[in-house]
């Protein structure tokens, strides 16, 4: 193994290595994967001087710890977490440049969810249909990290893209959320429509990178029962026999039997990546195209 | 065909059968490989539907696409695979009393029978499989098994599949083979894939240990 590696010292509850996922492979059952925060992974990544689809780690509250064998420029993004380098208070949003054998700790995120960590190189894992990013519907490119498990890093770019401050959307209080009516809008009564629009919502501790689960006032239907699996998008607001909506993240399955009322449109998910379970969520139907 | 809106830039094309989608699904391969279709991120078939994502221009498409002409597929027009299956699935029993006859006569009804890939998904490499006859067609087990060992060939409803890695899974288990159905380091990762035409082929249990030695 090459000697630009880092250790994972402390795993956090979940962090797992990201780039942008896996478009173009749904029909074989491959979901896309990738950072849900994407915006913040390609923010960390051009803070160390990376191509926006190298390889980070996405945490998740609690962040994680990793010594680097070799001096290595590191940026942290996303949920904003205390960081530190031996123990010494390093800057958020900025890249850190970390020497050779020193710890570098993503603490527990002070609001959002997800941070990420950027190295010089990017994580060097072994790709899967081009990308290295962890799956965890499907189990495509392995687990989450886990202590004491070793990470190869790529070789450093020439010269990180030095910056002095970064604009960065605070994680929300509150998750607006705009969709687009349909493919299945016709399966809801004009009633289950205006609870979409007008229901008080919150984030469920059930979401994952799979879904963000909802709890609020059931969607009433106008149509009992499942449709013939059918292809699912990112962003569907899907809506199962309980009558709340599943919005669909990164690794969701490809195909689903339960009616899409809505889709979110893709730059709005970076913000319900990072909503804590209990944020108010407001759905705000669009109109037109 | 009906086009359904999903979101800005995707479409969900809606079809009256199975068949009309492997036609589409088909033709839309055709001018992807031709160069002639608008870009698109994913063209995702299922039971009845077509859904293509990242179009520019949905609604110019969902136009211009009347204007196709579907011809009917033949065998022919599709790639085949042979699957070797050893017939000895613990729920083989159970889907004999189902389809009335006995377990002797559901392998050779399975073997005899012509399967198209009709779309992925549940897996990486799952495939739906139809082309049982209506009275044939089975309902789920009451109880999921918590762990369906990789290779099982299995009935579900109209579909017919083969689990491409241990999972949990509550479709009746008839056989199972050592084809490999999922290798992401292949050039094709997916053994089968939507549109590919598939044949089960018996293998004696006796035979089959001689091979593996």
């Amino acid at each position: 193994m090459t000697d630009h590696a880092c250790l994972v010292v402390r795993a956090g509850a979940l962090t797992t290595v990201q780039d942008l996922g896996r478009p173009g492979h749904a029909h074989l059952g491959v979901p896309l994967s990738g950072a849900l925060d994407a915006p913040a992974h390609r923010l960390a990544n051009r803070l160390v001087g990376n191509p926006e689809p190298t390889a980070t780690l996405e945490t998740t509250l609690t962040g994680c710890a990793v010594r680097m064998r070799r001096a290595t420029t590191v940026a942290v993004t996303g949920a904003p977490c205390p960081v530190t380098v031996d123990g010494r208070p390093a800057p958020w949003g900025a890249p850190v440049h970390v020497p050779a054998g020193a710890v570098l700790d993503a603490g527990p995120a002070a609001r959002g969810l997800r941070s990420y960590l950027a190295f010089g190189g990017g994580v060097a894992t072994e790709p899967v249909l081009g990308s290295r990013a962890t799956d965890l519907l499907s189990g495509l490119g392995g687990d989450a990290l886990t202590d004491g498990a070793v990470l190869p890093l790529g070789a450093a770019p020439p010269a990180p893209a030095w910056a002095d401050a970064v604009p960065h959307p605070g994680p929300p209080t509150e998750l607006l959320l705009p969709y687009r009516p349909g493919p299945r809008d016709d399966w809801f009564t004009a009633h289950g429509h205006r609870t979409l629009a007008t229901g008080r919502f919150r984030v469920s501790a059930a979401s994952n990178r799979i879904g963000l689960r909802t709890e609020g006032p059931p969607l009433e239907r106008a149509k009992d029962g499942e449709l013939p699996s059918e292809g699912m998008p990112l962003g569907a607001l899907q809506v199962p026999p309980d009558g709340l909506p599943v919005l669909f993240l990164h690794d969701h399955p490809t195909t689903g039997g339960y009616p899409v009322i809505g889709v979110v449109p893709a730059r709005h998910l970076a913000a319900a990546a990072q909503a804590v379970p209990g944020t108010p969520i407001r759905f705000l139907p669009l109109r037109g195209a | 065909m009906r086009a359904l809106p999903v979101g800005a830039h995707g479409l969900l094309l809606e079809l009256d059968t199975a068949d009309e989608v492997g036609a589409l699904h088909a033709e839309l391969l055709r001018r992807a490989t031709a160069g002639t279709l608008p870009p698109v991120t994913e063209i995702v078939p299922a039971a009845r539907t077509v859904f293509l994502d990242s179009l520019d221009d949905p609604r110019g498409f969902a136009a211009d696409l009347e204007t196709w002409d579907l011809p009917q597929l033949t065998a022919a027009d599709r790639p085949g695979v042979e699957i070797p299956v050893v017939y000895d699935g613990p729920d083989l029993a159970d889907v004999a009393a189902l389809w009335g006859t006995t377990p002797d006569e559901v392998v050779r009804r399975h073997a005899a029978t012509t399967f198209h890939v009709a779309f992925c998904g549940f897996a990486p490499g799952f495939g739906y499989l139809t082309g049982l006859p209506e009275e044939w067609h089975v309902p789920r087990r009451a109880t999921p098994r918590t762990r369906v060992p990789v290779g099982a060939v299995a009935l579900a409803g109209p579909y017919t599949g083969v689990y491409p890695r241990s999972s949990p899974g509550g479709w009746q288990l008839i056989g199972r083979t050592d084809a490999v159905l999922w290798d992401p380091r292949r050039e094709n990762a997916a053994l089968l894939t939507p549109g590919t035409r598939v044949h089960f082929v018996p293998r004696d249990r006796a035979r089959d240990t001689e091979t593996v030695r």
